[in-house]
């Protein structure tokens, strides 16, 4: 049979399962890498000594210094869609139902979504970034000798902070959006104000809202995990420090889309274990 | 291993390719307790491999390390945090940290490791190691890219000996520097050394001219193992042409 076929085509066919064999070993050893990171990094979250001033101290960047960006950014993106249904629903004579489909929207699926990549972006690069700059200049190396314990110091407490911080921060996002959407609707195109809430009141259950907070948490921690894996296993100077951020960034906003498809269907595969409709 | 032996290392081997091509192909050696020994030799010899073996950053592919009499290449990854404790490292950049003040480095190991002291008490320490390094107090709250390299140096001296550690490391200490602030940081090392009976130094340098003025003990390492163990006599007489040729062209280049 091989007497038909010509040699180049063999050594063709041959390079291209080796590449995707040397692809697929790669990503099965570098997400082997991650999962021992994130797990010994989990693990010292509740070793001595406690770091709980160092865990303050990332919220505060995580959390506090995101709250302006997110505001806004929540507050447009509650009247642009605001606008967008409410022309949809015009064609339709349902203005009334824009309020509640917004907020659906809003606290399922734009709210934990936006503020994961709007973190992601802010914090999660000035994570990788600073870590990547620590282990360039020694600076990692000095706290390994000096005895401490590297990735309790550093990473810890970097995942609790974006745990903890990301839900608040898409309660916040969802507040803001939906005064977005209030002001549009009430004070733009005058609709009842008193029609607006009830519709809202009507649909929207506290479970749509604890998914958004849900999914938060779970891209907090993935994009701390990935962006303090890219930092602090940096190599190669200023430019291993640019490579790092840019993997970091890149990979937290990418794994945050798929990853809120999985944790959408999660929750819904939950919903129905637990019989909640 | 011998009462008088700091550090004992044997038959050291490590490879970062699973054993194609090694780095350390089989160091012996023994560092007496309380010398001040310089490591050196060309570059890419495996100076800076071993050095991190010492430290415990690198796993050895062979062979052991016994520091005070505690083999390291055995301990687990939290046995041989605690352990580092026993040592101080001045890197070559100093590797202050950058969002912290000069005294606030200082106070740093304290705080991790003296936490039976009070904060006056670690401050006033702090400050005691940076005026035993010759640092003027007015440069205390300022941070590291505030200062000048030589204080940079000094500041991350002090750091390294706020623990009172048994073993000191320079890893290249003047490298990159003018002559001027080469032989300040040497008259450092070597007052620091004289001051503080007992402590072993090791210093891996590529300036020969202080490693046979400072060292009471010179390691020459080539090609992953240990040319020549001595005294800088020793260096000065030997027959091994490549020790010689070293040492000369070092010395004149000096």
């Amino acid at each position: 049979m091989s007497a038909f076929i010509p040699e180049f085509f063999l050594k063709f066919i041959h390079g291209i399962g080796a590449f995707v064999l040397g692809l697929v070993r790669g990503m099965v050893v570098e997400t082997g890498r991650i999962v021992i990171f994130f797990t010994e990094s989990l693990r010292l979250i509740f070793a001595k000594p406690s770091r709980f001033s160092e865990i303050i101290r990332h919220m505060e960047f995580i959390g506090n210094q995101s709250v302006l960006i997110i505001c806004l950014t929540a507050f447009f993106t509650g009247l642009a869609l605001s606008i967008q249904i409410y022309l949809g629903f015009k064609m339709f004579n349902a203005v009334n139902m824009v309020g509640p489909v917004v907020a659906l929207g809003i606290t399922r699926e734009l709210g934990p979504v936006l503020t994961g990549l709007i973190v992601a972006a802010r914090a999660g690069g000035a994570m990788a970034a600073r870590l990547g700059t620590m282990r360039v200049n020694e600076q990692i190396d000095a706290l390994d000798v000096m005895g401490v314990n590297t990735k309790q110091y550093l990473i810890s407490p970097r995942l609790v902070a974006a745990v903890i911080c990301m839900p608040l921060l898409v309660a916040v996002f969802d507040f803001v959006a939906m005064m977005g959407t209030w002001l549009l609707c009430v004070k733009l195109v005058q609709l009842d104000e008193a029609i607006f809430w009830q519709k809202i009141a009507d649909l929207i259950e506290v479970k749509h809202i604890n998914e958004g907070l849900f999914k938060g948490a779970v891209f907090g921690i993935y994009f701390a995990v990935m962006c303090t894996y890219r930092g602090f296993n940096t190599t190669g100077g200023a430019k291993g420090v640019g490579d790092a951020t840019n993997q970091g960034v890149v990979q937290s906003m990418v794994g945050i889309i798929i990853l809120d498809y999985f944790a959408t269907n999660l929750i819904r595969i939950f919903y129905s274990i637990m019989g909640i409709s | 291993m011998k009462n008088d032996v700091a550090i004992s290392i044997k038959d050291l081997k490590k490879s970062f390719d699973g054993g194609k091509e090694f780095i350390l192909k089989g160091i012996d050696l023994e560092i007496p307790k309380g010398s001040l020994t310089a490591i050196i030799g060309f570059s890419g010899t495996g100076k800076s491999v071993m050095l991190k073996h010492l430290l415990g950053l690198f796993k050895p592919t062979a062979g052991n390390i016994n520091i005070l009499g505690t083999d390291i290449s055995k301990l687990g990854e939290d046995e041989l945090t605690k352990f580092r404790c026993n040592f101080g490292v001045l890197f070559q950049s100093a590797a202050l940290f950058d969002d912290m003040t000069v005294l606030e480095n200082v106070c740093f190991p304290l705080l991790e490791h003296r936490r039976d002291l009070k904060m006056d008490q670690v401050l006033s320490r702090a400050e005691e190691k940076l005026q035993q390094v010759g640092l003027d107090p007015k440069h205390f709250h300022k941070l590291p890219s505030q200062i000048s390299g030589g204080m940079q140096k000094r500041t991350g001296l002090a750091r390294a000996l706020a623990l009172d550690p048994e073993i000191l490391i320079y890893d290249e200490p003047t490298t990159g520097l003018d002559p001027i602030l080469t032989e300040m940081v040497d008259n450092l090392i070597l007052s620091t050394h004289k001051l503080r009976e007992g402590t072993t130094s090791i210093m891996v340098s590529h300036d020969l001219a202080a490693a046979f003025r400072i060292a009471d003990h010179i390691a020459m390492l080539d090609s992953g193992r240990v040319l020549l163990f001595g005294t800088p006599e020793d260096f000065f007489n030997t027959d091994i042409e490549l020790v010689k040729r070293f040492v000369n062209k070092g010395m004149k280049h000096q």
